[in-house]
């Protein structure tokens, strides 16, 4: 009740800053009809504009952008405008490309010798074993089958590549099954005539997920990036956890009953026993609770900042490409030990690389085995500077308190399960316009994008590599010097507030 | 104890609440075969009894001699004041009518034994009871899930109505409009604390002391140096640990330290006793296994915090109801277990069996006593040990009408007078507004005290006031919050012109934070 009465004076106050400059009021077109982004786009004042009228902010569908972007169709974004997609989101948010960018990543930071793709005796990656063993279909099939030959008893997922909310998913644990899909998909005229041959990921399914009251749930959360060169990354505090309905078993005989395996809202809604007031959905606050009271703090906080770990090495293996890395790390001789501290508190740096080993249970030098695109000095991400991009990350955690990233989502769904939910879709799309439309001005698509701490609301920093940079930079000096935060810092300081932690903590 | 006898002699009053008129023949082939087979008043007797249950259930209601009496029965014994017995006699008769409409209204019996079929059933849906699956554990039974789900509902929050009946006759109530007379509902003259005996009485909460839930950030323990939290939890001291929580038990350690504090073991005897329980929910099915069904179903499952732990709480709760372990509570609890007896021999002590059980009727919102707790221990033994000693030490004074509630234990009228004192103590002008538009303060705070706010704060909230009812071993601190939630809202209920905009005010509790509101409340306020 409290909390509410601020923000709607907090409403107020906007509306009046903003009335007056009738002229300059931000005109904005979505093709999503969501009440969470309208609502929000109203509340500032904004005009609504159609598509084909001048426009500042467009937030639109992943198909939308494609034609924004494309060769034919595009046309040159003026400064004053901004859309909520990376032109090239999919090198992260399509499940192949992903992979196949992840897997590249590992073998450039190998070739570098960086530590981060530090292996065991096993072959397996210490720090970057973070995605279930994955190959494409049909392209990696004689892979699978090699891997498959090796553990017959394991469970195995088939994703479409291009298709969200679980369509098309199924599992399987037989290679005849493999072999039927396979000569059905070859022999499908429908499939063949759409897309020559539809693009599937098979994954190793995460047989031993964490249970919570004997269900199984994966993790939503949502990563806001601004800039990915420099990264710039932020991570939203109210993530969700999405329950399945119905107890999970690792038997082979559910293997069909996709109630029991996936917790896409968008397949558990139809089942007997949704519930239409939680709508199976359990807030991450809770988990951290639950995790912390029944299995301690240090490994919850342990679980949290793998959580954090993963999301960074993902978006880093589409920021960068291998070369800029050798480059910074022959200039800043600190670097792999620098960036670990900066992603890790320092008290639990040894925990988090310790656990790190431990936990790395999955054989992934098939993943590695994969031919690796050429390499090249370009960039995967082409960083425009008129983009921005909130993504939902899901993650599911294994009963070693392992996290695994299943995959990146360009667009999160904004539809509202329950009250709470829009409680929550409502916050998440206010606090992202708070921060890549400062003040709910027209935006300027060279902003400096530093929001100011307080502008972040339910967002914290994930990683900010210009500041971590420098803060490299500083700590190389003093070490050298072998002084304290002496004149130097003092000197920086002077400037303004020292700017905060660079990492979540 | 399995059977409750009492002296036949002092046994005046009987009366039959009500008769199951509609008795299968079914059922009563199945009686006299199970009659002749008893062994003889033996402990086992107790699930061989359970049939006959179904026949009738009948409340012993006793008129007798002063407590100083050598022939005093044990209820005087336990409470001495008639008015306050008498109170609790309807308390409990409101619960029986309940469960005995439902009876009716089923057409089942109040305990059967489950056939074989079944019982296999059940046992493989163990773990998931709470799953609407054709063929569930209670499809062969003459009751479908809508109809379990249609059953009249019993609801706590109306027994306030019985509390504020509650007078004393021998209290002059002449005084009643001026100013020190107290404005409440609750019209006992009970002995109550005011605001200095509680600063005194909760020193550990004062404002130079470090609090779990408002210093959690702090590096440095502020205050007085506290005991290294694991060493605590090594060294096994019960009261120590019951010390330190007084202060709020840090997340990770929760478990072990509330388990150390109840002297909660879980040992192998333990884990047997637990088993045993969940065998005979298994062999026997009882008709108070409705009302538990019902309760999980239309509280926990649709709660955002509790949904996830669905089927621990019919497992715990299920278990609960066969306990007679629970029934040593009665020796100190003013209440009287409801008893059954087989037909024909109503009012006979030889014939007469707790029912159910473990003697306490669940009522809607029961499971909430158990759901936050599902947060600290994942293992249904421990999660069950934890529960029942929380139920035997605190959450039945809740269900309990008693004058002895006074300092050290409370029992729900206490609390409730409690609450209306220190809120006219502390807020005249807000408790005479609320009254004057017919919001008496009591109606609104009665549902979060008598569920010691479980379902109403946020569970880490929630914890931390239940380390506190751990730690000084009483409820009183529920009706100090109930108090303080007041205070907070103060501005905006001064405004409210109703007992519907009143509620709406307080209606989300979720973001209060507890410990905060109850030092203010305590300590920061000028008395």
């Amino acid at each position: 009740m409290f909390i509410t009465r601020v923000r709607v004076c907090v409403h107020v106050c906007v509306r009046e800053t903003l009335g007056g400059t009738m002229a300059n009021k931000v005109k904005w077109v979505t093709d999503i009809e969501k009440s969470v982004l309208i609502n929000n786009f109203e509340k500032r004042g904004w005009t609504q504009v159609t598509e084909s009228e001048d426009w500042n902010f467009y937030w639109m569908s992943v198909q939308t952008i494609r034609n924004v972007f494309s060769v034919d169709t595009g046309y040159r974004l003026s400064d004053e405008q901004m859309v909520n997609h990376f032109p090239n989101h999919y090198e992260l948010t399509r499940k192949d490309l992903m992979i196949k960018n992840i897997k590249r990543y590992r073998k450039d930071m190998e070739k570098e010798g960086s530590p981060l793709a530090e292996k065991d005796e096993n072959g397996k990656y210490l720090y970057l074993d973070f995605v279930p063993v994955t190959f494409m279909l049909p392209a990696d099939y004689n892979l699978f089958v090699e891997e498959f030959r090796k553990s017959p008893s394991s469970t195995w997922i088939m994703k479409p590549c291009g298709k969200a909310q679980g369509k098309g998913i199924f599992l399987i644990n037989k290679l005849s099954q493999i072999k039927k899909w396979s000569r059905d998909s070859r022999t499908s005229t429908f499939v063949a005539a759409s897309s020559g041959k539809e693009a599937y990921v098979i994954s190793l399914y995460i047989d031993n997920p964490l249970l919570i009251g004997g269900k199984k749930f994966d993790l939503r959360l949502y990563v806001l990036v601004t800039t990915y060169r420099p990264l710039k990354c932020y991570m939203y505090k109210l993530g969700f956890c999405r329950f399945c309905t119905v107890k999970y078993t690792p038997s082979t005989s559910e293997l069909d009953n996709m109630f029991v395996h996936l917790t896409n809202v968008a397949i558990q809604r139809h089942g007997d026993d949704y519930n239409h007031v939680h709508g199976g959905k359990w807030t991450v606050s809770n988990l951290r609770l639950y995790l912390e009271s029944t299995r301690g703090k240090e490994v919850t906080s342990r679980l949290f900042d793998q959580i954090h770990w993963i999301m960074v090495q993902s978006l880093k293996a589409v920021a960068v490409s291998g070369h800029t890395h050798i480059r910074k790390q022959k200039r800043v001789p600190h670097f792999i030990p620098a960036v670990l501290q900066l992603l890790f508190p320092f008290s639990l740096l040894s925990h988090t690389l310790n656990t790190l080993t431990s936990l790395s249970r999955l054989n992934t030098h098939a993943l590695s085995s994969s031919p690796s695109p050429s390499l090249s000095s370009q960039p995967v991400m082409n960083n425009d500077k008129h983009c921005f991009e909130c993504y939902g990350y899901d993650i599911i955690i294994d009963d070693k308190l392992k996290p695994w990233l299943i995959e990146v989502n360009a667009s999160p769904s904004l539809t509202s399960s329950t009250a709470n939910d829009r409680i929550l879709k409502y916050n998440l799309i206010n606090d992202t316009l708070n921060i890549v439309t400062p003040n709910g001005d027209i935006p300027d698509c060279r902003w400096n994008r530093s929001p100011p701490r307080e502008a972040l609301g339910n967002y914290q920093v994930l990683y900010d590599e210009e500041q971590a940079l420098s803060e490299n930079v500083e700590r190389d000096l003093r070490s050298r010097s072998g002084q304290s935060l002496g004149s130097k810092g003092m000197a920086k300081g002077g400037t303004g507030p020292r700017p905060a932690a660079a990492t979540w903590k | 104890m399995l059977l409750i006898v009492e002296d036949p002699t002092a046994f005046t009053g009987c009366f039959v609440i009500h008769l199951f008129e509609e008795i299968s023949l079914l059922t009563f082939s199945f009686l006299f075969s199970s009659l002749f087979s008893l062994p003889s008043l033996s402990l086992s007797l107790f699930h061989s009894l359970l049939p006959f249950l179904s026949l009738l259930l009948t409340l012993s209601l006793s008129s007798q001699p002063l407590p100083s009496h050598p022939a005093a029965p044990p209820e005087h014994a336990k409470e001495p004041l008639a008015y306050m017995r008498k109170a609790q006699v309807n308390w409990e008769k409101r619960i029986l009518k309940s469960l005995n409409s439902m009876c009716t209204e089923l057409g089942v019996p109040l305990a059967r034994k489950r056939p074989a079929v079944e019982q296999k059933e059940l046992t493989n849906k163990w773990n998931e009871m709470g799953t609407d699956e054709p063929g569930k554990w209670t499809s062969s039974q003459s009751i479908c899930s809508d109809r379990r789900l249609n059953t009249p509902s019993y609801s706590i929050s109306h027994d306030s109505q019985v509390l504020i009946s509650l007078r004393n006759p021998n209290h002059d109530s002449s005084e009643e409009a001026s100013a020190k007379s107290h404005w409440g509902l609750i019209q006992v003259p009970l002995h109550d604390r005011d605001i200095p005996q509680m600063r005194e009485a909760y020193s550990e909460l004062s404002l130079t002391t470090g609090q779990l839930g408002i210093d959690d950030h702090t590096h440095v323990p502020p205050g007085k140096t506290r005991l290294i939290c694991t060493e605590l939890a090594f060294c096994q001291d019960s009261a120590a640990a019951q010390q330190y929580s007084r202060q709020g038990c840090p997340t990770g350690l929760r478990a072990d330290l509330w388990a150390l504090i109840l002297n909660s073991t879980n040992e192998p005897e333990d884990v047997m006793h637990y088993e045993q329980l969940k065998a005979g929910v298994i062999h026997h099915d009882l008709l108070v296994d409705n009302l538990i069904y019902k309760d999980v179903k239309l509280t926990a499952s649709n709660d955002d915090y509790y949904f996830v732990f669905e089927d621990f709480l019919y497992q715990v709760l299920l278990c609960f109801s066969r306990d007679t372990a629970v029934l040593e509570h009665f020796s100190y609890n003013s209440a009287t277990p409801p008893k059954s007896y087989i037909q024909g021999k109503v009012g006979v002590e030889e014939f007469a069996v707790v029912y159910p059980p473990n003697g306490v009727i669940p009522f809607h919102g029961f499971s909430m006593y158990v759901a936050p707790l599902c947060f600290l221990y994942n293992e249904p033994s421990k999660l069950y040990s934890v529960f029942r000693e929380m139920y035997v030490r605190y959450f039945f004074r809740l269900v309990c009408v008693c004058s002895k509630c006074v300092y050290t234990v409370c029992g729900i009228v206490s609390l409730c007078l409690q609450f209306e004192r220190l809120l006219q103590t502390h807020l005249p002008q807000l408790f005479y507004h609320l009254r004057e538009i017919g919001a008496q303060p009591l109606r609104i705070a009665f549902k979060w005290m008598v569920r010691a706010f479980s379902g109403y704060l946020s569970t880490d909230q929630l914890l931390l006031l239940w380390d506190r009812i751990l730690g000084y071993d009483s409820l009183e601190i529920v009706a100090v919050l109930a108090a303080a939630v007041f205070a907070f809202r103060a501005e905006n209920l001064m405004e409210v012109t109703s007992l519907t905009s009143a509620e709406a005010v307080l209606a989300d509790l979720s973001t209060l934070k507890v410990m905060p509101l109850i030092q203010i409340f305590l300590f920061a306020t000028v008395i």
